[in-house]
């Protein structure tokens, strides 16, 4: 299990140097940089900016000193964008706006969509399995930025009892509608996958031995089947999570959270590219721990599995 | 004697039983499919949707890319749907009909899924299957070169490519084909490795034959059935994606249009009243993706049976 561990870290490191060449090299290779504007500023400025960022330095010395700050000191370098500022900053102003959406985000789609699937399953082709079975197929074809305006409508311009976006603080009015809207997809994916393994597992041998033996229902289901049925969903949530956490970049841009999504496509449109860097880092380095996590969890729960 | 006529008559019906011809796995699966409401419905569904996108252009009133001046910011009273204005679905913002742009999003948005679905089919079978039946540490690579693609956010590099190179629908259909083979190689692989044991791939390879011709031609057909049901459940994936980067505007570029970049026009005019804006181009969009969910699952009731 630990050499697993080892291993699978080993693999993680280059992926994520990969994920720091392939995103410097786009960057890189973009026409126009980050001070380009529709007034040209006058050439020994531009010369003293690009300096002051390394930007008249090679490609390969840029992208080497970059790694070496990000490695060393945990320094993604200064902001172009916004001069005051350096990325470290931006993401410490947006990251906890999307950690504390997402997270909840993940519990309710988790917590939803398992209830959802299993009831489902346990009753299947009731009038409550085909209700449940619309509501997923419906959840996922619906994209969530048609999904939020119209939640906005109703509870903001209709209702009143919602603010229609910022964040303030977090407080728990602001962060409703963005973790229905982001969650509701992926809730409907878990709830569809919970649904299928758990009539797998309900038609099985030992769930058939546990029947026979007399148990209740509620019994069977939660102490005998509940378990095998959610390995499929743990390996979901892997991406699930990342994607939750490093949130939507539409909900940010509906509900305006300042998550980092709203600060990855300013940057994108402005060429800040240390600011895309940072944040494109960040969602690797996220995503890499998460399947990691998942893999090691699933390794530990399903002991067919061979690492 | 007694017996002649049931005997007779019984040889008889195991003669007309020996008529019946034997039964494929493709007409077992068609036969499963057939059965199978929902994907049928679905099938229908997707055909009319195909037709509406590529012969509903022939009864619409106005080219897509014309402006209507005189409904350019009235469309909220002036513009709503009417049969007699010619404009049946309504006018959009700018005064356009919105009827022949519906028609050409839906073109739009169903190229882009069907060309994403085939990037992942081409690719990301030949891919698989020549991991997974080479094998040993050609596998290895291979497939740790996916698990690091995998793990690279993509949304994010799409949206810096777009953002970068130019938005085109080249570099979409580049970006989508760049995400979707990725899963597809990963179930080919899988299906490959229970494939190559088999007696068929050993007589293959006791007669001579070469590798890349095994792949081809006794690997990948095998492989066919549970592709063609992932690549139908892609689709709709594809779409979402797709619309997902038309919201940011990084999408189809004007004058063409896709249905993810109607809806977001709709959206953002919700607030006038125009809801035909959004409700026309959603309209389109959910039955497209619902046909391919029940087509998808039909499928893959049919190819890979169990008893679920």
């Amino acid at each position: 299990m630990f050499a697993y561990i080892v291993r699978r870290l080993a693999i993680a490191i280059p992926t994520i140097l990969i994920l720091v060449v392939i995103s410097f090299l786009l960057m890189y290779s973009a026409p126009g940089g980050p001070f380009n504007s529709e007034r040209p500023l006058p050439a020994e400025v531009m010369a003293n900016l690009e300096a002051k960022y390394g930007l008249d330095q090679p490609m390969w010395r840029q992208m080497v000193s970059y790694v070496w700050g990000v490695v060393t000191q945990f320094d993604f370098g200064p902001s172009f964008q916004y001069t005051d500022r350096t990325v470290n900053d931006v993401i410490a102003q947006g990251f906890p706006v999307t950690l504390t959406y997402g997270l909840w985000s993940a519990i309710v789609a988790m917590v939803v969509g398992v209830s959802l699937g299993v009831s489902a399953a346990v009753r299947q082709n009731s009038v409550l399995d085909y209700l449940a079975v619309g509501i997923t197929i419906g959840a996922q074809a619906l994209p969530n930025f048609v999904m939020a305006p119209i939640l906005v409508l109703i509870f903001t311009l209709w209702l009143g009892w919602l603010p229609g976006g910022g964040w303030n603080g977090g407080q728990w009015e602001y962060v409703i509608m963005p973790v229905i809207a982001l969650s509701t997809s992926y809730m409907a994916s878990i709830a569809r996958i919970t649904r299928s393994s758990m009539l797998e597992v309900l038609n099985s041998n030992f769930i058939r031995t546990a029947q026979a033996k007399g148990l209740p229902m509620r019994r069977v289901v939660l102490r005998h089947a509940l378990k095998p049925a959610l390995l499929p969903v743990l390996s979901y949530l892997g991406p699930a999570m990342v994607g939750m956490i490093t949130g939507s970049v539409v909900v940010d841009i509906i509900f305006s959270t300042g998550g980092i999504g709203q600060f990855f496509v300013n940057s994108a449109f402005n060429r800040d590219y240390a600011v895309i860097m940072g944040i494109t880092l960040l969602v690797g380095v996220l995503t890499i721990s998460f399947n990691l996590i998942v893999d090691i969890l699933y390794a530990w729960i399903d002991p067919k599995i061979r690492y | 004697m007694k017996l002649a006529e049931p005997d007779a008559k019984m040889l008889q019906e195991v003669g007309a039983l020996a008529e019946v011809r034997g039964r494929s796995l493709w007409a077992d699966a068609r036969a499963r499919f057939l059965r199978n409401k929902a994907a049928l419905i679905g099938l229908v569904v997707l055909i009319l949707i195909c037709l509406f996108a590529a012969f509903g252009g022939l009864i619409a009133q106005y080219e897509r890319d014309f402006v209507d001046f005189s409904l350019m910011g009235a469309n909220a009273y002036q513009g709503s749907p009417s049969i007699e204005t010619g404009h049946y679905f309504g006018v959009d913002i700018d005064g356009r009909d919105l009827y022949a742009r519906t028609v050409q999003g839906t073109r739009i948005s169903l190229l882009v899924g069907i060309v994403g679905a085939l990037v992942a089919v081409l690719v990301g079978t030949l891919y698989g299957a020549t991991a997974g039946y080479i094998g040993g540490r050609v596998d290895n690579i291979m497939m740790r070169t996916v698990d690091v693609l995998m793990s690279i956010p993509f949304m994010f590099v799409l949206i810096l490519m777009l953002v970068i190179f130019g938005r085109s629908i080249l570099m979409l259909f580049i970006g989508i084909g760049l995400i979707s083979w990725l899963d597809m190689a990963r179930i080919a692989r899988g299906q490959t490795l229970t494939i190559k044991n088999k007696e068929f791939v050993e007589a293959a390879v006791a007669t001579g034959v070469k590798p890349l011709k095994i792949i081809l031609r006794h690997v990948v057909p095998n492989l066919l059935g549970i592709v063609i049901v992932y690549a139908t459940l892609l689709v709709p994936q594809m779409i979402i994606f797709e619309s997902f980067i038309s919201y940011l505007g990084l999408g189809v570029q004007e004058p063409n249009t896709s249905l993810g970049a109607l809806m977001s026009l709709g959206t953002k005019q919700m607030n006038n009243g125009t809801l035909w804006m959004l409700f026309y181009p959603l309209f389109f969009f959910l039955i497209t993706l619902f046909a391919f969910f029940f087509v998808g699952d039909g499928l893959r009731d049919a190819l890979d049976p169990k008893d679920r």
